[in-house]
């Protein structure tokens, strides 16, 4: 953590990044944990369009951003990311860690796999790299799009 | 807006605990002073939020930040609590907007001051301005790491 934060484009969407649909490309720094995200992404959902989804978590705004994100990334892991955020941005009002585990289990995802893989480092350093490339791109709000 | 190589005008206001803060204090350490319009405003929630997920890498280059608005300590307290923020805001209420008339970041005929990031450096003199092109634009956070990047960053 604490690498580089001075200005620099938009990554390109690359092969380790989460798309999913056809059509043109657009890339979205989210938060899981903000409303506004919540109502975008059901429009989002709709487009003809092939989103690509970064982690941008506001944990001072939204406490609980940096577990739905960690939750995701680890839902991604057993191949089911979009399911994840489509789950938390469907029901925003169920979010403690108890209920993050019914998501996962409705998911039909191995439970301790998701518990360890959640709160492991390796996803915390991987959403991580997300929203450093958006505060690098100039994100200040979310969501915040960036076409192709 | 105060410009680059000019001195930082001195200043003492309460902040959020109601305890006065002067510029010299920060003397031997980079001051961002952050001018902002409101608490509570919707805009201006996005760019206090957003500086403190990288406040930690902002402090680890000698940096300290400080908001300053024409709110009230009460609603500066408030405003902290409600977004999460630790970062001190300085209540540049009375005279209303005094200090950010003296940076040239008053906006006379709405009573607010504008967006704008001033770097103060060690010895208490200006060493990079920004003022945003509009209220609503929020300056990113990659801005300020490109001016205490840049060459004539000391």
């Amino acid at each position: 953590m604490g690498g580089d934060l001075t200005s620099a484009a938009v990554p390109p969407a690359g092969t380790e990044d989460h798309s999913r649909g056809e059509g043109p490309q657009l890339i979205v720094y989210a938060d899981l944990g903000c409303p506004h995200c919540a109502a975008a992404w059901v429009e989002l959902s709709d487009r003809a369009a092939t989103i690509v989804f970064r982690h941008f978590p506001v944990a001072s705004k939204h406490p609980r951003s940096p577990a739905l994100h960690g939750a995701a990334e680890a839902a991604g892991l057993q191949g089911r990311f979009f399911e994840m955020v489509d789950s938390l941005y469907g029901d925003r009002g169920h979010v403690d860690d108890p209920h993050l585990w019914a998501r996962a289990e409705r998911l039909g995802l191995d439970l301790e796999r998701f518990e360890a893989d959640r709160r492991s480092e390796a996803v915390a350093v991987r959403v991580r790299r997300d929203f450093e490339s958006g505060i690098r791109a100039g994100v200040t709000a979310t969501p915040a799009l960036f076409p192709a | 807006m105060i410009a680059a190589g000019q001195p930082a005008p001195d200043f003492t206001l309460r902040n959020q605990d109601g305890e006065k803060v002067s510029l010299s204090s920060f003397r031997g350490r980079k001051l961002l002073l952050i001018f902002y319009p409101l608490d509570f405003s919707p805009v201006c929630s996005d760019q206090l939020s957003i500086y403190q997920e990288v406040k930690p890498e902002i402090e680890a280059k000698g940096v300290t930040m400080v908001g300053i608005s024409v709110d009230s300590g009460f609603a500066h307290k408030a405003f902290q609590e409600k977004l999460g923020l630790d970062t001190p805001l300085l209540a540049d209420f009375e005279p209303k907007g005094e200090v950010a008339r003296a940076y040239g970041a008053y906006i006379e005929k709405v009573g607010h001051a504008n967006r704008s990031l001033v770097l103060v450096d060690e010895e208490g003199v200006v060493e990079w301005a920004y003022e945003s092109p509009t209220p609503l634009e929020i300056p990113g956070a990659n801005l300020i790491f490109d001016a205490l990047a840049s060459p004539s960053a000391r």
